[in-house]
C-alpha cells in the first residue's frame, strides 16, 4: 500500500524525477513558476500587451507625436480625427492623441502611487488588527469605519483642500481614501488564516509573530490583495479625473484624461470624439489591470497549477 | 521509565461567549474543566471522548497554542505557564504537534523542503547545506523520498502529508509530540501505515505521545495508557487493558459497549445512552454525567465526584467507587 502511495505522486507529470537522482532537491523560484504561468493565460498576455501599450505611449509621447500637448491651434479648432491629427482636436485645437500619449503618463503615475500607497498602508494596518486582535482591532477598525463613513470624493476633496490643489495632493487624498478598502480586505483575510491549522503549525513550531505573518500570512493573503490592487487601479484613474474635474488635481494644462472629458463635456454632440478617445483610454487601461489581476490571481495560487 | 515528562493539573480552558452590542462577555464554553494527569516518559498517552468534549482544546492549551485560563502545564518540571512567550518560543522544539487535518496543517504555498526546514532555521540551524540534509534525512525516517522534497503539499495524498507533517514534527528531535487526531482523517488502510510509523518513531527516538482520537481501536492499539474524557473533564484513567477490559465509570462502559464488534453471532449488553451530551456553556451541577447515567444517584446532583485512584493506578472520577 506505501508502495502504491508513492506510485501514484511517481506517474504525476513529472518528467524530471527520472533523470534526477533522489539525493538531490530541485530548486526553481516561485517568481519564475508564476510567470511561466502567466505565460500560458492569454487574457493576461492581452492585458499586459494593453498595459505595455499605454506605458510606452507614454513614455514615447515626444517622439510618436510632432505636436506639444498645449500647442494651441485656433485655426484647427475641434477637428474630425483625419491623418494630420489622427485622433482629431479639442476645442482649443490641440491634438488629441497627443494628450492622450502624454494623459498615459498621469493616469498611470497616479494609479499606481495611489495604489501602491493605499496597498502598504492599509495592509500593514489590517495585518495588525488581524492578527493581534483586541484592543488594536478595536481602534484600526473604528478608524476604517470613519474614513468608510465619508463619501469618498468628499474625503478626498477636504484632503486636497487642506493641503492645497496640485496633482500630487490629489494623488495623496486618493491613497487615503483607498486605505481602509484594503485594510479591511486584509483583515479579514487575516483573521481567517490566523485560524489555519498551518498557522498554528508554525506557533507550535516556535516562530515569531513577524515570521509567521511574513511568511504565513502575508502570502497566503496576496491573491485578494492584487485582485483589489487591479480594481483599485481603475478607481484611482476616476478619482484622479473626478478631483480634477473639480479643480482640485491636475491643473490646465495637464493633459490628465479625466479632466480631458470633463473640459469637453460641451462638446459631445458637436465633436464626439474628443470625449470618447480619452474615455476609451481610461476603459482600456482599468480592463487591462483587471486581465493581468486575473492571471496573477490564477498563477499565485499553487492549487491552480498541476 | 515513571519519570512524569507531562504533568498537567488543573487545567482550565473556559472561552467566552461575546454577545450585545459592547461585546461584553455574557457566557463562558468550559471547554476543558479541571484538567488532570501526567505523562510518563516513553509511553503513549490516548485521551478519547466524543465529539466537542474538549480533547483538541486539551492538547493546544498544553502547549499553549490556546492560552489556558487556568491550571498549571509542567513540562520536566517547568511550569509551561509561567514562562514568558519569548521562553515558551525556545521551548517549543521540544515538544511538537501533529494535526488532525493534513490538508490544512502544510501551508500550500510552501514546497516540502521549506515546510520542514523551517522549524530547523528558526531554532538555529543556519547554514542551508545541513537544512537540505537534514530535510532529506527527515523524508526517509517518515518513508518518502528525498525528490519529494520540492514538491507542493498539494502534489501528495493525505497519507503522504500526514507524514510530512509528522517530519516537520521530528525536525529539532522533540521529547513530546501531541498527537491530535492524527490518523482520523485518513482511510483506515493508511491510518495503519501512519500509525506503524509512529510507533517505530517512538522507539527509535524515544518518544513521548499524547495521543488524542475518538476512535477506541486505535487507541487500543497504540496507547499504552488511556483517559476517556467527557464534557472538558477526565472520568478515568488507567492502563488499556484495565480500561478495556474492566471499566469502572459509567461512560467509559458505555463507551466500550459502543465498540463494533466484528463477529455478528456474539450476544452482548449493549448500554444505550439517553439524550444528548450537554452544553459545555451550561454544564451539569455535580457529576458533568448524572443527566445520562443510568446509576445516577443523588449525590451525583451536587458534589463534583473527585478524581481518585480506586484500584492500582486506576483513576476514576464516580461516586460509585468513592
Amino acid at each position: 500500500m506505501q508502495k502504491e502511495e508513492k506510485q501514484q505522486v511517481a506517474t504525476n507529470p513529472s518528467k524530471k524525477k527520472h533523470q534526477m537522482s533522489s539525493e538531490e532537491i530541485e530548486e526553481t523560484s516561485p517568481l519564475k513558476e508564476t510567470l511561466q504561468q502567466l505565460r500560458k493565460n492569454r487574457m493576461a498576455i492581452t492585458g499586459f500587451i494593453i498595459i505595455i501599450f499605454f506605458l510606452i505611449l507614454g513614455i514615447f509621447a515626444p517622439i510618436l507625436t510632432p505636436y506639444g500637448f498645449e500647442d494651441q491651434d485656433p485655426v484647427n479648432r475641434l477637428m474630425t480625427p483625419s491623418a494630420e491629427h489622427w485622433l482629431g482636436t479639442d476645442d482649443l485645437g490641440r491634438d488629441i492623441f497627443t494628450r492622450i500619449a502624454y494623459g498615459a503618463r498621469i493616469s498611470l503615475y497616479v494609479g499606481f502611487f495611489a495604489v501602491i500607497g493605499a496597498l502598504i498602508f492599509g495592509t500593514l494596518l489590517g495585518i495588525c488588527a488581524g492578527y493581534f486582535g483586541r484592543w488594536i482591532d478595536m481602534l484600526i477598525s473604528r478608524i476604517f469605519d470613519i474614513l468608510l463613513a465619508f463619501p469618498s470624493i468628499l474625503l478626498a476633496i477636504a484632503v486636497v483642500a487642506i493641503l492645497g490643489s496640485s496633482l500630487e495632493n490629489a494623488l495623496i487624498a486618493i491613497a487615503i481614501i483607498n486605505i481602509p478598502i484594503f485594510g479591511r480586505l486584509v483583515r479579514s483575510k487575516v483573521i481567517s488564516l490566523r485560524e489555519e491549522e498551518y498557522v498554528l503549525a508554525a506557533k507550535a513550531q516556535g516562530m515569531k509573530n513577524g515570521r509567521i505573518i511574513l511568511y504565513h500570512i502575508l502570502p497566503n493573503s496576496l491573491a485578494p490583495i492584487i485582485v483589489q490592487a487591479t480594481l483599485g487601479f481603475g478607481t484611482a484613474i476616476l478619482e484622479a479625473a473626478a478631483l480634477g474635474f473639480l479643480g482640485l488635481g491636475a491643473q490646465p494644462p495637464t493633459p490628465e484624461w479625466g479632466k480631458m472629458l470633463a473640459d469637453s463635456r460641451d462638446f459631445l454632440q458637436l465633436a464626439p470624439w474628443t470625449l470618447i478617445f480619452p474615455g476609451v483610454s481610461i476603459m482600456l487601461v482599468v480592463l487591462g489591470f483587471n486581465l493581468i489581476g486575473d492571471g496573477l490571481r490564477d498563477a499565485l495560487d499553487p492549487r491552480m497549477k498541476n | 521509565m515513571t519519570n512524569p515528562i507531562l504533568e498537567v493539573s488543573h487545567l482550565k480552558k473556559y472561552f467566552d461567549i461575546k454577545g450585545g452590542i459592547f461585546g461584553k462577555s455574557v457566557g463562558e464554553v468550559k471547554a476543558v474543566d479541571d484538567l488532570s494527569f501526567s505523562v510518563n516518559e516513553g509511553e503513549i498517552l490516548g485521551i478519547v471522548g466524543e465529539s466537542g468534549c474538549g480533547k483538541s482544546t486539551a492538547g493546544k492549551s498544553i502547549l499553549r497554542l490556546i492560552e489556558p485560563t487556568d491550571g498549571s502545564v509542567k513540562f520536566e518540571g517547568t511550569d509551561l505557564t509561567d514562562l514568558t512567550s519569548e521562553e515558551m518560543r525556545q521551548l517549543r522544539k521540544n515538544m511538537q504537534i501533529i494535526f488532525q487535518d493534513p490538508y490544512a496543517s502544510l501551508n500550500p504555498r510552501h514546497k516540502v523542503e521549506r515546510i520542514i526546514s523551517e522549524p530547523l532555521l528558526i531554532h538555529g540551524m543556519k547554514s542551508s547545506k545541513e537544512r537540505k540534509e537534514r530535510v532529506k534525512e527527515l523524508l526517509e525516517i517518515v518513508g518518502l523520498e528525498a525528490y519529494h522534497a520540492s514538491r507542493y503539499p498539494h502534489q501528495f495524498s493525505g497519507g503522504q502529508r500526514q507524514r510530512i507533517g509528522i517530519a516537520r514534527a521530528l525536525a529539532n528531535n522533540p521529547k513530546l509530540i501531541i498527537c491530535d487526531e492524527p490518523v482520523s482523517a485518513l482511510d483506515v488502510s493508511v491510518q495503519s501505515q501512519i500509525l506503524n510509523l509512529m510507533e517505530e518513531l517512538r522507539e527509535k527516538f524515544k518518544l513521548t505521545y499524547v495521543f488524542i482520537a475518538h476512535d477506541l481501536s486505535v487507541v487500543k492499539h497504540i496507547s499504552d495508557r488511556v483517559g476517556v474524557m467527557y464534557l472538558g473533564r477526565m472520568v478515568e484513567l488507567t492502563d488499556k487493558h484495565t480500561l478495556f477490559n474492566d471499566p469502572k465509570h459509567p461512560y467509559t462502559r458505555a463507551l466500550m459497549s459502543a465498540v463494533p464488534i466484528a463477529d455478528p453471532d456474539i450476544e452482548r449488553e449493549r448500554i444505550i445512552l439517553e439524550g444528548d451530551v450537554p452544553s459545555p456553556s451550561n454544564p451539569p451541577t455535580g457529576c458533568a454525567f448524572h443527566t445520562r447515567c443510568p446509576y445516577a444517584m443523588d449525590i451525583c446532583k451536587e458534589v463534583r465526584p473527585e478524581f481518585e485512584n480506586v484500584d492500582d493506578k486506576h483513576l476514576v472520577a464516580c461516586h460509585l467507587y468513592n
